[in-house]
């Protein structure tokens, strides 16, 4: 396995694919900080706790937040580094192959798995770490410690959330032949969940409960709960709608413990939905009978 | 002889209802060439998957160098090499790096296996090329680094499913002397072409798979005698000055089942090789002798008794 993860690893590294993503995640980050300190100052009021994160979560007039790309970004990376991942190596004859070679079969699987969440992690660290000494230069306001640990949190479940969408995109590369099928179904399931569902949610009027169990199927709006409770403890209007147990609290910031506390069914949900894609992968790829390929 | 390298029992596959290999017993020795032969659909590819642990069989058993493929894959693996029909390498990797990639699955260690490719790249005649991306190589060069990769992990068995497709001619000389370069240090050779005439040149013993059945098996000779002459040996003699009598006495000969002349040559169809006991006979009766050779079978006439029905 770890010969497989040392050759995707590097297939990646040098890839345009990695490039052109990079650059664009890359690029993005740096328009909505840039945004961001322009408009912080009329957004930071004397209240304001975590001066440092609003560098993450500022908008601008018009523009979207870091925040906001980011959520945009990483199913597409992970998309883009996955929707191949194995009919690449059937149609170009490797598969046979490879699997002729004294190799355990999930190898192939868990092998590109973990090389594409590496480079989804190479980006995600990176782009935040770029974020925020950008931010730390232009705004001139250090992040305080508990800052840093939820910006690590944030890139820790910014990953699994990577992981689910790498995991989404393996599962159809292996069930359908052609790349760009498989390819066109990962990217068709994210505009799904990503537009449609929250639409969805809402247009189930009356029932808030139901209306919740809808929009939480959705790994987005997972990850858009999670994030928001480790980014903005002030927990605003939209944040709280989607964590229903806080709906009405006192807007005051809450301490690190707590969004722990309260992203985490939301974590558990985005890794369950990555363990059953995972686990539908393996099944599938294990029992395949490898006919004349 | 050598020691058993494969064996199969009874070994069948069906897939949804369809029958691809039904009961084939097969049996090959260490250092053969064996020639597997049969039209598409017949199940060769089904069997050597079988055989690699690719795929499980649906009953009957394989033996693959005393280890069973399907429950030990791994070991089968180690000392089998497969090199498949639509053979693929990473087109954006040289042919070095595509052979270290399968050294490092094969868990070689490095110098070694820097050493072996090395080695490997000049035997197949693509040193010059080596750090060359797969990408511009030739269908034959792409072939020949096929081999170079099954050879990397020194196997006991390699099976080669038609590697001499839409190849140039030169190629498949290049191919030809590979193999037998192959079999020459001691690999066991399982070759599936449709070119018949390749496989009678380079192939010890052949068998053909009909339906997934195992229809006809054994060195070429013996297989033309039985498919082609019904079991017999048929010699053809040209004299000259022929004695009268020679046609009866030809006939009385023991192990001599029939004599017939055509002009100065006769056809004689017998049980055994009984050319000295005829060339004596003849000179005996007072002819002369002119020529004499017994007939050899074409693998192309031998396929075709077992196909032309179809």
């Amino acid at each position: 396995m770890i010969a497989i993860f040392r050759k995707e690893l590097a297939d990646h590294l040098v890839s345009k694919r990695f490039l052109i993503l990079f650059i664009l995640v890359l690029a993005a980050a740096i328009a909505a900080t840039y945004i961001a300190t322009q408009t912080i100052r009329g957004a930071v009021t004397e209240d304001t706790e975590f001066v440092f994160l609003t560098i993450f979560t500022t908008r601008g007039t018009e523009l979207l937040t870091f925040l906001f790309f980011l959520s945009l970004f990483i199913p597409i990376i992970s998309i883009a580094l996955g929707f191949d991942a194995i009919n690449s190596e059937r149609n170009s004859g490797n598969l046979s192959r490879l699997l002729s070679q004294p190799i355990f079969r999930d190898a192939v699987i868990n092998g590109k798995f973990l090389a594409g969440l590496a480079v989804l992690a190479i980006i995600i660290v990176s782009v935040i770490a770029i974020v925020a000494g950008l931010g730390l230069r232009i705004v001139g306001v250090p992040p305080g410690s508990e800052e840093v640990l939820r910006l690590i949190v944030f890139a820790l479940i910014s990953i699994i959330y990577g992981a689910f969408w790498m995991a989404l995109a393996i599962l159809f590369s292996i069930l359908f032949k052609s790349a760009t099928t498989s390819m066109l179904a990962s990217i068709g399931l994210w505009i799904f969940l990503f537009f449609f569902m929250p639409v969805i949610a809402n247009a189930i009027t009356g029932n808030a409960a139901v209306q919740m169990m809808v929009a939480r199927v959705s790994p987005c709006t997972l990850y858009g709960g999670a994030t928001s409770v480790l980014l903005v403890p002030e927990l605003d209007e939209s944040t709280a709608s989607i964590l229903y147990q806080f709906v009405g609290r006192l807007p005051t910031p809450l301490p690190f413990s707590q969004s722990l506390l309260l992203v985490w069914p939301q974590v558990v949900g985005i890794i369950a939905l990555a363990a059953i894609c995972f686990a539908v992968s393996y099944i599938r790829f294990m029992r395949e009978e490898i006919r004349a390929i | 002889m050598g020691q058993v390298i494969v064996e199969t029992k009874d070994l069948s596959k069906t897939y949804n209802g369809f029958t691809a290999v039904d009961g084939l017993n097969l049996r090959i020795e260490e250092g053969e060439i064996f020639g597997f032969l049969g039209p598409n659909g017949a199940g060769k590819t089904t069997t050597i998957l079988m055989l690699l642990g690719l795929t499980e069989p649906s009953s009957g058993t394989a033996q693959v160098c005393g280890y069973n493929p399907t429950r030990e894959p791994l070991k089968v693996k180690h000392i089998v090499g497969y090199l498949p029909e639509k053979v693929g390498f990473y087109e954006d990797l040289t042919a070095r790096q595509n052979l270290s990639y399968t050294a490092e699955l094969n868990k070689l260690p490095r110098d070694e296996a820097e050493k072996r490719i090395e080695e490997l790249l000049a035997t197949v005649g693509l040193s010059q090329v080596a750090d060359q991306e797969v990408s511009t190589f030739s269908r034959g060069m792409k072939q020949r680094l096929g081999i170079a990769d099954i050879w990397v992990k020194e196997p006991k068995l390699v099976f080669l499913d038609e590697p001499t497709t839409a190849i140039d001619p030169e190629g498949i000389e290049d191919m030809l002397d590979l193999i037998a370069s192959m079999a020459k240090k001691g690999i066991t050779v399982i070759f599936c072409s449709h070119q018949l005439h390749l496989v009678q040149r380079i192939c010890t013993r052949i068998g053909i798979l009909a339906k997934g059945h195992l229809v006809a098996e054994g060195p070429l000779d013996s297989l033309g005698r039985q498919s082609i002459s019904g079991g017999k040996y048929r010699i053809e003699v040209e004299v000259a000055q022929a004695n009268p009598d020679l046609l009866d006495s030809l006939k009385r000969g023991a192990g001599i089942r029939e004599v017939q002349s055509s002009g100065n040559t006769l056809f004689i169809s017998c049980d055994e090789d009984l050319r000295s006991q005829i060339a004596k006979e003849i000179v005996d009766s007072g002819s002369l002798l002119v020529g004499m050779k017994i007939e050899e079978y074409s693998l192309e006439r031998i396929y075709k008794t077992y196909f032309h029905e179809d």
